[in-house]
Order: structure tokens, then sequence, then C-alpha cells
């Protein structure tokens, strides 16, 4: 190679890789504002800018943002939704999952006549906007109790998350060989022990991109959060939202910021360790839906 | 008996999910369909009024509004999250060092939810305190940048927050995509003397067909169902300038006792994911075949 198309190559790279690290740092100036500014006190949020460090780092926002900042009319920061979430995520997961795995493997390894056509039907709750049940499941709600409960939203999550979890769980059940389970049957296994035996010890990972998926999804829910819960049950992103907007004695951004990240805390922190798993989850509902 | 049982196991197993589907999903979709032909207000009532509330929803200027909105948001959204999406994809598929740092990085704020991501740029894109003042200091002086609190505006704004948090997981259905491609194509058309701008505009491109449907299936039902986001970000607000179908229809269901009228925004959301989401299945089954 003449030593001009070497420079040229080598030019061309370079500025692949500078734009390549531009838009990392572009991607990543939101939550270097949201840092620095949760570390300034609101003397310095008004005098300085954006992208200035804090200069005399204080905790002061993130105490006030977990334990006494107003989300309406009550003042006991974020702490208590955090709760709220957590008692919601964790059963909603749990039960979605486990539905989603023994729905999936009925559907790829037991077909029967309209199985096919029955997660036809379910794969398209993956896709409805969710308004048009808002209505009637709040009358469901209502009329079973269930109303601005904590039981009540983990039911309307694991009813619209089955759908998913069905979708991920028969996808991965279909690339098992089916002469397995013939194998089984010839051995005397039944449904339930084919599965325990064969395919549960084969499923870590398509549990782990589940589970991810699931709770990605309903610790980020705001929708079904601020229409049916009630004033003592509602989940952090909801919570979140009322402090943006509730503003006793002046804006505090940095209070503000500081209840973004704890909001946010929990599903960037699976990110970060699982992000292989999430990444998964992704794309395989996307690109097998 | 027990024979009976183990026999109907599979069917068994997907029995609840079953009901919960026809029970939660196609009935309550029809009760949507049957609410919006009555004159509800606060409570269901079954007076049955024919499409008069949709008439009124269609000759309201804030749905007007919201639909113009919605139009303005996807075809700003899906085009330039698809762009940078590929084009960051095709950077990265350059045997590019730190590629799965650069990825995490790119992909993050896909696990953060709306509401933190609304939060951040609400603050980031303040009138005062936010970009407007960084550019101030920075030396750029009399640079204004004050979208939040412009009608005609505010949109934009929503466009940008969604691309900062949808555009990696493009970038991501991308990557996906052209780790499929075979490498022998690529080996071929460069001993055939093509340039690395022909061989992706002429032979990578047109493969990733599929991805771009996919992305674009997937951005789209991001984008109608964004509810959070403006939620957030600007209330729907300046007045409701902002306002996409998702905040009209919770607003006029659950704020202004309009049920009639919210059930009838909710079926024509429903009807706006099918005509994207019927001709997609309706090609990915011929394809198959």
């Amino acid at each position: 190679m003449s030593r001009q198309t070497l420079l040229s190559i080598n030019f061309g790279r370079a500025m692949i890789y500078l734009l390549l690290v531009a838009f990392a740092l572009l991607y990543l100036a939101p939550l270097y504002v949201m840092i620095t500014t949760s570390f300034k006190d609101i003397e310095e949020i008004r005098s300085g800018n954006l992208m200035a460090p804090p200069l005399s780092p204080t905790f002061y926002a993130w105490t006030k943002a977990w334990s006494s900042a107003c989300t309406g009319s009550e003042c006991e920061g974020l702490a208590p939704f955090f709760w709220n979430s957590v008692k919601i995520v964790v059963p909603a997961v749990a039960i979605s999952t486990i539905i989603g795995a023994f729905n999936g493997y009925a559907l790829a390894k037991w077909s029967f006549k309209g199985s096919e056509f029955l997660f036809g039907a379910l794969l398209f709750g993956c896709f409805i906007p969710f308004q048009v049940i808002l209505l009637p499941m709040a009358k469901l709600l209502g009329s079973l109790g269930l109303a601005n409960t904590v039981t009540g939203l983990v039911m309307v999550h694991v009813i619209y998350g089955v759908a998913f979890t069905t979708l991920f769980f028969r996808n991965y059940y279909v690339g098992v060989p089916t002469e397995l389970v013939r194998a089984a049957k010839l051995d005397g296994a039944g449904f339930l022990n084919t599965f325990r035996y064969i395919f549960l010890p084969l499923s870590t990972p398509i549990f782990v991109v589940t589970v991810i998926w699931q709770f990605t999804q309903i610790w980020n829910d705001f929708l079904f959060g601020v229409v049916y819960s009630g004033a003592g049950t509602q989940p952090i992103t909801v919570a979140l939202n009322n402090l943006v907007n509730t503003s006793v004695g002046g804006k505090e951004y940095n209070v503000d910021m500081a209840a973004a990240i704890i909001a946010a805390l929990p599903t960037l922190v699976v990110y970060v360790v699982a992000g292989k798993y999430f990444v998964r989850g992704l794309t395989a509902g996307a690109v097998k839906g | 008996m027990l024979d009976y049982l183990e026999k109907h196991l599979p069917k068994i197993v997907l029995a609840p999910t079953t009901i919960a589907m026809i029970v939660c999903m196609y009935g309550f979709i029809a009760w949507t369909g049957l609410l919006s032909l009555t004159k509800s207000r606060m409570m269901p009532q079954w007076e049955f009024v024919g499409l008069d509330q949709y008439v009124r929803l269609f000759a309201n200027p804030r749905w007007d509004v919201a639909v113009d909105n919605l139009f303005i948001f996807l075809i700003l959204f899906i085009i330039i999250a698809l762009i940078l999406g590929l084009l960051l994809a095709i950077f990265l598929d350059q045997q590019i060092r730190a590629e799965g740092a650069i990825r995490t990085i790119y992909l993050y704020p896909m696990a953060i939810s709306f509401i933190v991501t609304g939060t951040a740029w609400k603050w980031i894109l303040n009138p005062g305190l936010g970009i407007e003042k960084l550019m101030n200091d920075w030396g750029f002086v009399g640079f204004e940048f004050r979208w939040l609190v412009e009608p005609d505006m505010a949109i934009y704004t929503i466009v940008i927050a969604a691309v900062w948090q949808s555009s990696g997981f493009v970038m991501a259905l991308f990557l996906a995509g052209l780790r499929g491609v075979d490498d022998n194509l690529t080996k071929a058309a460069k001993i055939d003397g093509a340039s690395t701008v022909r061989l992706y505009w002429h032979i990578i491109l047109p493969l990733m067909r599929p991805v771009f449907f996919s992305a674009i299936v997937i951005l789209t039902h991001i984008a109608i169902k964004s509810f959070d986001l403006v939620q957030a970000l600007t209330g729907g607000g300046p007045g409701y300038s902002s306002d996409l179908p998702a905040n009209f229809m919770y607003t006029f269901s659950f704020n202004r006792a309009q049920i009639g009228m919210g059930a009838a925004s909710a079926m024509i959301m429903l009807f706006g994911v099918l005509a994207v989401l019927i001709p997609y299945l309706y090609s990915e089954l011929r394809e198959k075949k």
C-alpha cells in the first residue's frame, strides 16, 4: 500500500473513533449532569452551569430526596415509594416468569389443536396500547376490592406481562430438540417430570433474560401505577413525578436529580451487572416478536 | 382419572392464561369499544349514542393537537433514531477497540424509565438555568433555548429525549443484524474493489431490510404508547401544546370524567397500532412460507 492510502485509512479510523467517543460523551452527558447537580447546593446551581463540577459537594439533596421531600401532600421523601415498588415488582416478576415458563414449555413442546392460534392471540397482547384496557381494568379492580392496592397492581402487571414471558420461554424452548421430549416420554416421564428434569436445567439463561426484562418493565412502569394506585401504594415512578411537580418553597433541582437517580438506580445496576442479558431480552422481544 | 389429568395437563396449564387473555385483553377491548358508543361521562352508562363520541373527539381541538403532535413526534423520532442507530452500528462494526464499553454507554438510557428521562431533560432544557446558561457561560452570549416553554416547540423536546433514550436500542438491533452478514460477501465485494461506502449502500443495507422493519414497528409502538415521557417532561404543556393521544386519553378518562370520549380515543389508538402491525405481521408470515 502506498503511504497515501495508509494515511487516509488511518485518518478514516481516527474519525470513526472520534465520532464514537463524541457520541459516547453525548449519551453520558445527561447522567453526568444529573449526578453533579444532585451534589450541588441551590446557590451553586443558580450561579454555575450544567457542566460545572460541584465545588463543595453536599449530600443535602440526597437525604432530602430519600426521606423528607414532598410528593404531593405528604413529605416523607421517596423511601416509602421505593419499598412500594419493591413490593409490587418482586411478586409480579416471580409470578409472571413462572407462568411464562410453563406456558412457553406447553406451547413449544406439547402442542395441541389450536395451540398455535392461542400463541398468536397471546402475542397480540405484546402490542396493544394499554389505553384500550385501562377503563375496564379499573372497573374490574374496583369490583374485586383491589382498587388502589399493591395486590391489584401486582395482578395487572402479571396479566399483561405474561404475554411477554410466554413469548420468551416459548421461543427458547422451541430450540430444544424434540427428541429429548420423546426419549423422556419413553422413559415414562410425563409433562411435569420432563419439564423438571430436562427443561429446567437448561433454562438458566432464559430465566435471567425474562426476570431482567420483567423487572425493568415493571419497575419503570408509570401508566398502571398512576391509574391504579392510591395514596399509600404509589410506585416510585409516580412519586418521582409528583415530587418534581410539587414545589413547596422554590424549586430544588438538586433534589429532583437525586430523586431521579434513586428511581433509576435499581434498573441501572441490573443493566451494568447483567447488560448482556438485558440486550438479549430486548432483541429477543424485538426480532422474534 | 390421573391419566386423563396427565393427558390434558398442557391445556390445564395454559387455561388460566387463556381465560385471562380472553377476558382482560379481548373482552376488555370489546368493553372499551362498546363504551365508546355510549354517552358515559363519570361512570359507565349503557345508553348508546352511535358514533357521537368519535364525532365529538374529532371536533375537539385538543385531540387535533395531540394527533398532529403524534405525527410530528413519530416521523422525527423514527427517522432520527434509525439514522443515528444505523450509523453508530456501522461505525461500531469496524473492529473497534473497547466496543463492549461503548455499546454499554449507548444502550444504558434504555434501562431507565421515561419518567426519569423526562425529569433529567426537563432540568437540562430548563430555559433559565439549563443549556441556555451553559452556552452563555461558554461565550455564546445571547444564545436562547426555550423550547420547553414555547407552545410551538415543546413537542420537539419530547423528540430529543426520546431519541436519547431509544437510539442505542436501534443501534443494538442493527449491530446484531450486521453481525449476521456473511463475511464472504463483504470479502468478495472488497476484492472486486468496491469502496466501503458502496459496499454498505448496495450490499449490506438491502440485507438489513428486516431489521429496518422491526425497528420501525418497535419505535412506532413506543411512540404511540409514550405517555410517561410527556407527563414528566412537559406535562403536555405549555397549555396542551405537547399532548400526545395517550395523554389525551388519560386526561379525559381520569381527570375530566369523560370516559366515553376517553374510550373513543383509546380505540383510535388501537386502530393506529393495528394499521402498522397488520402489514408487518402479514409480510413476516409471507416471508416464512
